[in-house]
């Protein structure tokens, strides 16, 4: 019984991380039609802005308690640095192209930044490890978890049911929906659709940055972090249904359950089953589990 | 415009044979690795003239790695035409079995399926043990119908090895483009809809383009493999599959030879970048990347093809 508490426990917190992770690349397909290389290397930037600024504010000796808001505002800081820069700078001359091209110039910015990362923050390793274990830990039966794990699963509630709010319950997320449905014809109805696509994409950054700037405590902070995030987003992402909020939800838990499921009974399998379950998704439902009905073009 | 792909391949082969023993070990290997690179690019540019970009073609390029490194390691064989024969034949029979599927998927969703069948296998490839997992395995020295060459002669063994199968591959895709079933692709890109009217099947032409760029890419990741010496799962990861996007498009889809430029040009910035500047060689790699999308959508080959038109124009 307790082993299986510890299976949900240890799924649920990988879950939330997930779908931090990968919420932000379902927005920016669900509006702009972009999948999103520069996803991971948003992770990294958060990461990286995260443990230069936390770690500045630590050893400073500024409250360790505020050390939370910290990571959160770098976050947004080195987004609105390069977001707007790459959207307004390049992707917005890009919209008319196919989405594979901009599929490929999508993964040409991720080289970009990859490499601008290292320029900025160099190649040694960055810890920041304090914030991890401020906040001591929580028992589950005769299991220990760090408290810290809550602040990622209440992170991911809070950006999911903003979200959510947003899209459906604002004269914004109406606007928006009306953009997705037809940036042409909202844009004769006066809807400005380039600042959509400009706060969208920021937005869905954002979110990437702040999964990046919350996961910077729990490990080493070195190049090359946002590689695997690609692929992992892809697969949440995909298994829910590409542009899909709720699904996002329903790829992250799979994805966090089947994962955890793999680790504590068949370690061996744990990368396989998370890619395979991909695989099988778009084989039998390729537009994911959430999707509508979609007329076939041939 | 005369068609002068067959007298630059039989040039390209000569010029490797005779100059071969003149260059440094080290130029060798580049131009072998630059070979097996190219092999799988050859494959991609195919899938690319019928408007598929496969971020997975790792899959196979890591296929025929493995199974140029497992006779090596279970049987004791070290013969490079063998693994390459072994590697192209294996990818080509997983190519042939997923092709059912993958040739139902366009844009997107080929992409992305592509993506997460090649992690399939590096997911399956880290965690086994008899494979090395994510250290990998070393793969035996080359030899070559038996014979094991001297130490100073292997690399130039394997360049021309590498370079006559690339010739070979090269000339075969030149002719298979020029046929009625190779002209269906650029169609298929162009409009889909209309290739079915003329009474062609878009799938089977796909299903066929996939399995030999598959082929091919199994041939390049024995070449790879036996050229390095050494293979791991990373050969499966979608960062490889990137490069491989990287030099194709960098290339274009013009001609035969136009992957095989793309690859020599991929080495050469890899080399030369990585040497100057190790923190900005893929820096290097992105902004030519987007240069050629925005300003070379057809590719580098497009200058050439360009030149050559405007000369026959003159």
């Amino acid at each position: 019984m307790e082993h299986i508490a510890a299976v949900l426990v240890d799924g649920i917190i990988y879950s939330a991380w997930l779908f931090i992770a990968a919420v932000g690349m379902t927005l920016i397909y669900g509006v702009m039609k972009i999948v999103n290389i520069t996803h991971g290397s948003f992770y990294a930037l958060g990461a990286y802005a995260a443990a230069s600024l936390t770690g500045a504010w630590l050893a400073h000796g500024y409250p360790p308690m505020l050390s939370y808001a910290v990571l959160l505002a770098a976050a947004v800081v080195v987004t609105l640095v390069f977001a707007p820069l790459i959207e307004r700078g390049l992707l917005r001359f890009m919209y008319a192209k196919d989405e594979v091209v901009i599929l490929l110039i999508t993964y040409a910015l991720f080289l970009i930044l990859e490499d601008t990362i290292k320029l900025v923050w160099g190649v040694d390793p960055y810890f920041i490890a304090e914030p991890y274990g401020l906040l001591g830990s929580f028992d589950i039966g005769s299991l220990s978890y760090p408290t810290y794990n809550l602040i990622l699963v209440g992170l991911a509630l809070a950006s999911g049911i903003g979200l959510a709010w947003l899209l459906n319950r604002t004269r914004t997320g109406k606007l928006l929906r009306a953009v997705i449905h037809d940036p042409q014809v909202s844009s004769a109805m006066g809807v400005n659709v380039d600042r959509f696509y400009l706060v969208t994409f920021t937005c869905g950054s954002m979110l990437a940055a702040v999964g990046g700037a919350f996961t910077a405590p729990t490990v080493s902070v070195v190049p090359g972090l946002g590689v695997e995030v690609v692929v992992l987003s892809f697969a949440v992402v995909v298994i829910g249904g590409l542009g899909s909020l709720p699904g996002a939800a329903l790829g992250a838990v799979i994805v966090g359950l089947v994962r955890s499921i793999s680790i504590h009974y068949m370690p061996q399998v744990e990368l396989f089953v998370i890619y395979f379950v991909m695989a099988l998704v778009l084989a039998f439902r390729p537009r994911g589990l959430f999707s509508l009905a979609e007329a076939r073009k041939i | 415009m005369r068609d002068r792909t067959h007298i630059a391949l039989a040039a390209l082969l000569l010029a490797v044979a005779a100059g071969g023993p003149f260059l440094p070990k080290w130029a060798l290997f580049l131009l072998t690795i630059a070979v097996a690179k190219g092999l799988v690019a050859l494959g991609l540019m195919l899938l690319l003239r019928a408007g598929l970009v496969s971020f997975g073609q790792a899959l196979y390029y890591c296929l025929g790695a493995y199974s140029a490194g497992s006779i090596g390691r279970f049987f004791g064989i070290g013969d490079i035409f063998v693994q390459m024969a072994l590697g192209a034949a294996v990818a080509a029979l997983f190519a042939w079995l997923l092709g059912f599927l993958l040739a139902r998927y366009r844009g997107i969703f080929f992409g992305l399926l592509s993506l997460a069948l090649s992690m399939i296998l590096y997911g399956l490839l880290v965690k086994n043990e008899a494979f090395g997992s994510t250290d990998g395995i070393n793969v035996l020295p080359s030899t070559l119908f038996g014979i094991r060459p001297g130490e100073g002669a292997l690399r130039y063994v394997v360049a021309l090895a590498a370079t006559s199968v690339a010739v070979i591959a090269a000339l075969l895709v030149h002719r298979y483009m020029h046929t009625p079933q190779g002209a269906l692709a650029p169609a298929i890109k162009d409009n889909e809809v209309r290739v079915e009217y003329m009474g062609a099947s878009a799938q089977r032409a796909i299903h066929v383009i996939y399995v030999i760029a598959a082929a091919l890419a199994g041939t390049g990741g024995a070449l790879a493999a036996t050229a390095v010496g050494h293979i791991d799962p990373d050969m499966a990861y979608w960062t490889q599959s990137g490069e491989f996007i990287f030099i194709t498009i960098l290339a274009g889809t013009g001609s035969a030879l136009a992957p095989f430029l793309g690859a020599v040009i991929f080495g050469i910035i890899h080399t030369v970048a990585y040497d100057l500047s190790p923190n900005t060689w893929q820096m290097t790699l992105g902004i030519s990347l987007l240069v050629v999308i925005v300003f070379l959508p057809d590719g580098l080959w497009s200058l050439f093809a360009r030149s050559a038109k405007a000369r026959g124009a003159a």
